[in-house]
């Protein structure tokens, strides 16, 4: 079956001044209709540059992407004019991002903001796009949309901010959203409440689902598939399941170990040691051989391309079985 | 009373007035702490969690009196600490510490590791000669898990749990009885969150410290801290040793904010069931009247909307304060309503 987003050997890097950083290294990934895929990783591990490579939105310069093809609907999104590119923003594929506050715009009201949407995408009239716009906030449930609609972003919460994101992303419904970091801003009551908003617009829309995070809690409430990164690169990819209790790399194993968690009888947490490289200044060999308690001689030369070590699950570790 | 504790902070408050400079309390004022009140004991690290806006960093922040509390009293070791001026207060500031949440912001990106962590040591150590203090900052260095050679080394040299570190020795070095924690490791990654937190449970057992750990993660204070307290606009509303809360929360919204903590395995997510709260945080310009969480709450009866609950002890030292949850309010309830 095809896929309905295909990202082939994605490769960024962002030009600076201390030197060229890696940003983003090969990285393949699809997504399937319907699916929400998380995909975890630490700062600076390339999940942001990945889904903002996605979506065109990386700076240029300083970034630069080397090299990738991301297939859309029978399309290279990479090699679109610009113009065209507009068109697939919003209105097939959207994005939210962390900060809802310096996403909006704060000189215009939020209705002003989804009716935007509506009059670019759609060339809507003004009146009728207001119209839409506070029904849009209704779907995303915030309580009195059309009195609403007429607020400034500085007059709402965090969490609220985040709903009318949500309302300007899936304004046209998309196939795909990306929701990068879309709760690492808001209190816990009110991460509760942004997720099953999303679970239940996902459903209902039947769109596909990128979902960003360094949470791990976030992910397994929410993904049927996860990808973990590390240092730019992919280095597992499997059913939520089985990354979560039969995964396969060091790294996923370190990071899951070293939360706390609520459900569980108190146990040690397990530190992984040394901390996360500078991306210009990657280890030899793979990247995570500087910190892998399993570290092999092979490790230290050579990096391990993404080995099958189940159904549809995928490691870059060259350890045969899992030894722990 | 139980044997002296080390801190013991009685109806704290700090209310921040809004509005113009000579017209303070104009427009009302905010009430950031309303009211706590919380014991450490020697060798505790007290858990003060809560979501953004409840007071617990100005809370913490009254302790030490970075801000002067607007009422209220603070004794620590018997004395009391909202009292002292001058040299007696500089008494206490080196035996009460405290580490910021942002590392990056928290040290000079000027000094040097080793002036950095030797200022203390002039403040309060001044019978100290240089070399003394030289020993000094490389001892406490290797406590926090960092090299002698370090010293030499400017801030944006570190990462950010190795800043961390910094800021903790910092603290460290002037030898304190209590430090508080705000938020230390909520601006780390994951991977180094667990370093931070193995590192502070180490030292506290090692020096026997104590500490009052703030933090919005139940998760990590689960694991660090006991007892906790729960607060919510400006108000404790449940204080209770660890174990006890976690397995009977009684405050209604203790329980909510457990269960909206995902679990990182997809399988027992399918079954958890959360609590999801309606709404948001009131403002604590205008909190509302009687129980501050009663709009929220699904528990809610006609006394929550009027009368204001204090804290009881429901079950052993597990206090809550909650006019359903709770027992002798139940009669306060009856008396007001005959």
């Amino acid at each position: 079956m095809d896929h309905l987003l295909e990202v082939r050997d994605l490769s960024v890097s962002f030009h600076l001044l201390e030197g060229i950083v890696p940003a983003v290294a090969k990285v393949d990934l699809v997504l399937d209709e319907g699916e929400i895929l998380g995909i975890v990783g630490e700062s600076a591990c390339g999940k942001s540059v990945t889904a903002r490579s996605i979506m065109r939105i990386i700076p240029t310069p300083p970034g630069r992407i080397n090299s990738g093809r991301v297939l859309f609907e029978g399309r290279n999104l990479m090699e679109l004019p610009e113009e065209e590119m507009q068109e697939v923003r919003g209105e097939k594929i959207s994005m939210i991002f962390q900060e809802p506050m310096t996403s909006l715009n704060p000189a215009f009201t939020v209705g002003d903001q989804i009716s935007e949407v509506f009059r670019f995408h759609h060339r809507t009239s003004k009146a009728e796009a207001w119209e839409k716009a506070v029904e849009e906030l209704r779907r995303v449930e915030i309580p009195d949309p059309e009195k609403r609609a007429r607020s400034y972003p500085h007059e709402l919460s965090g969490g609220m901010r985040q709903r009318v994101m949500i309302a300007i992303a899936l304004a046209c419904r998309p196939r795909i959203l990306i929701a990068d970091e879309p709760t690492t801003a808001l209190d816990v009551t009110i991460q509760a409440q942004i997720l099953k908003l999303i679970a239940q617009l996902q459903r209902e829309i039947g769109m596909s689902v990128m979902l960003i995070t360094h949470n791990l809690g976030i992910v397994a409430s929410l993904a049927q598939r996860v990808a973990v990164m590390y240092a730019g690169r992919i280095v597992e990819e499997g059913p939520a399941e089985i990354i979560f209790n039969d995964h396969h790399h060091p790294y996923t194993r370190g990071l899951l170990r070293s939360v706390p968690r609520l459900d569980l009888p108190q146990r040690d947490l397990q530190e992984i040691q040394g901390t996360v490289p500078r991306l210009n200044d990657l280890p030899e060999g793979c990247t995570f051989s500087n910190r892998c308690d399993f570290v092999m001689d092979l490790c230290r030369r050579q990096e391990s391309e993404l080995r099958p070590v189940g159904e549809g699950h995928v490691s870059r570790c060259w350890l045969d079985q899992r030894v722990w | 009373m139980k044997s002296m504790s080390l801190l013991s902070v009685r109806n704290l408050k700090k209310y921040f007035p809004i509005g113009r400079k000579f017209s303070p309390g104009r427009g009302g004022s905010i009430r950031a702490v309303d009211g706590v009140s919380l014991e450490v004991q020697r060798g505790q690290i007290v858990g003060l969690v809560g979501e953004s806006g409840c007071g617990k960093t100005t809370a913490g922040r009254a302790i030490l009196r970075l801000i002067e509390p607007t009422e209220g009293r603070v004794l620590f070791d018997g004395e009391d600490l909202t009292a002292a001026r001058g040299p007696d207060l500089k008494r206490f500031r080196r035996r009460i510490q405290i580490v910021f949440q942002d590392p990056y912001s928290s040290l000079d990106p000027r000094m040097s590791v080793f002036r950095i962590i030797k200022e203390p040591l002039d403040n309060f150590f001044s019978e100290l000669n240089s070399r003394q203090k030289r020993d000094r900052v490389a001892e406490t260095l290797g406590r926090v898990g960092l090299l002698p050679e370090h010293m030499t080394r400017f801030p944006h040299e570190f990462s950010g749990g190795q800043r961390q570190r910094i800021a903790l020795a910092r603290t460290l070095v002037s030898q304190p009885e209590l430090i508080v924690c705000d938020e230390p490791v909520s601006a780390l990654d994951v991977s180094i969150q667990a370093q931070v937190i193995n590192l502070l449970k180490k030292l506290q057992r090692e020096l026997n410290l104590s500490l009052i750990f703030i933090s919005h993660d139940l998760a990590v204070v689960e694991y660090l801290c006991d007892p906790i307290a729960v607060m919510y606009l400006g108000r404790i509303v449940e204080i209770s040793p660890k174990e006890s809360l976690y397995k009977k929360p009684l405050h209604p919204y203790t329980e909510a904010l457990l269960s909206a903590v995902p679990i990182p395995d997809p399988v027992l997510e399918k079954k958890r069931r959360v609590t999801v709260l309606s709404g948001d945080v009131p403002s604590p310009l205008n909190s509302p009247r009687g129980c501050a969480f009663h709009p929220r709450c699904s528990l809610e009866t006609d006394a929550c909307k009027e009368l204001r609950p204090e804290l009881e002890e429901v079950l052993p030292d597990h206090w809550v304060a909650c006019l359903v949850r709770g027992t002798k309010t139940k009669e306060v309830q009856e008396d007001a309503s005959s």
